[in-house]
């Protein structure tokens, strides 16, 4: 869509890194990020466990096929780096894995569409949010005015979605810590790693803080920063015109591998930082 | 973009995911993959024993053939013998007949030739005594003469 009349390329730009919110300073919630982010982890947890609760030990059908190619990757990637016997890991691999997938995957759909269809519904059921300004407005840019066309689709491209992927980890992190050395070896790594001493046990500290805070955040910038960028990429294609459909077509192309990989990263990494909270080194 | 509530929501709604995968996806799933890899193995055994016992079947019938290929050449071999040794028999058998035949035919031909020569010599004797009887009958009775008669005819 391009900008034109009374929505302005700079307005453009921010109404589509922007998401509907709701509610005040902290507490606000952003809306689409979030329910979208839900919608797509249960398509995933749901189609998973149906294709679980049928499956055959003979021979799989197509979709049992596909879904257990993913199973076998994702435990495949454990076992070659995760050795301690744990339940818990590879499950949160393959959630991590699919349901970053799927959101990321969401970024494929044209910047324009869901945003343009969210506020033709909003227009029509909830007429009313229509913000005065726009009262005179065209068709369009009045369903682009509606509060509800600022609903995002692409979760990842929302820092909260990341970091807050990243904080689940980080509490795993933690909680294998303690639960593999026992907090008093985790507090003995804390204070007495890399420098066994104990005038230096509040320089140690500092330094495995440090460390241990730069997993989770390194974690939801990297996704973040990665889909950000592109989310940006495809929102100032999408201003060129006509001339917007070879390069997005282009850029979405290259984004499938961006997509796969970041999600397979943020598995990967997840795996390494649990399996060093789980061993000693 | 600000850090808010969501990020709080995203990081329960992660709990629940796991939760939810770690209950009700990824065991099935990985039970049903180990099972099959379990049974996909043991098919593979099996496959292996049944071609070693193929192989084992195969070594069997070709002892058996061969045990067959030589019974049959003893049998062969052993009716040429025997035909052989007929066809001797009968040979003998047509020889020894043969020379019988042949013996006999000489004794019937020597019986027949002593017959003949008897009865030529019977004859001879008639004419000789129907000669001397015509010479005598000039001179002496036959009667007399009878017993020179004789006498010659067992010369002859």
């Amino acid at each position: 869509m391009a900008a034109d009349g009374n929505i302005t390329v700079q307005g453009y730009i921010n109404h589509h890194l922007t998401d509907m919110t709701v509610g005040e300073g902290f507490w606000a919630i952003n809306v689409g990020a979030l329910s979208w982010s839900i919608i797509l982890g249960t398509l995933f947890v749901i189609s998973f466990a149906l294709v679980g609760r049928k499956a055959t030990t003979g021979v799989p059908g197509k979709f049992q096929c596909f879904v257990e190619m993913i199973v076998e990757f994702v435990s495949g990637s454990v076992r070659e780096t995760f050795h301690t016997k744990d339940r818990l890991i590879a499950p949160v691999a393959l959630t991590i894995f699919m349901w970053i997938f799927l959101m990321n995957l969401m970024k494929l759909v044209p910047v324009d569409w869901f945003p343009t269809l969210a506020g033709m519904v909003g227009l029509l059921v909830n007429s009313g949010a229509l913000p005065d300004y726009a009262q005179n407005y065209s068709f369009l840019e009045q369903v682009m005015s509606h509060p509800w066309s600022y609903l995002s689709i692409a979760p990842t491209t929302d820092l909260n979605i990341t970091m807050g992927l990243a904080l689940g980890v980080f509490i795993l992190i933690i909680g294998y810590s303690i639960r593999y050395k026992g907090v008093g070896g985790f507090a003995k790594e804390l204070s007495l790693t890399p420098f066994n001493h104990w005038a230096l046990i509040p320089f140690n500290l500092v330094l495995e803080i440090v460390q241990l805070i730069s997993k989770p955040v390194s974690l939801g910038l990297r996704l973040f920063g990665n889909l950000y960028a592109g989310e940006v990429i495809f929102i100032l294609i999408a201003l060129v015109g006509l001339a917007q459909l070879p390069l997005h077509f282009a850029w979405a192309v290259f984004h499938i591998m961006v997509i796969l990989l970041q999600a397979f990263i943020f598995m990967m990494l997840t795996i390494v930082y649990l399996s060093m909270a789980a061993e000693d080194h | 973009m600000d850090i808010n509530a969501t990020l709080i929501g995203q990081s329960i709604a992660m709990v629940v995911f796991v939760w939810f995968t770690m209950k009700f996806v990824w065991p099935p799933l990985n039970n049903a993959i180990e099972e099959r890899q379990k049974r996909i193995a043991d098919g593979l055994a099996a496959s292996e024993l049944a071609e070693k016992d193929l192989e084992k079947a195969h070594e069997q019938v070709a002892a058996e053939l061969n045990k067959a290929k030589a019974d049959a050449a003893e049998i062969i071999e052993q009716a040429r013998k025997r035909a052989n040794k007929l066809v001797d028999d009968e040979t003998q058998r047509g020889q020894e007949e043969r020379e019988k035949i042949i013996a006999s035919g000489h004794t019937e031909i020597e019986a027949e030739r002593n017959r003949a020569r008897e009865e030529l010599r019977k004859q001879v004797a008639i004419l000789a005594i129907a000669g001397a009887e015509k010479i005598i009958q000039r001179e002496v009775d036959a009667a007399k003469q009878s017993d020179i008669v004789d006498k010659l005819v067992a010369e002859l």
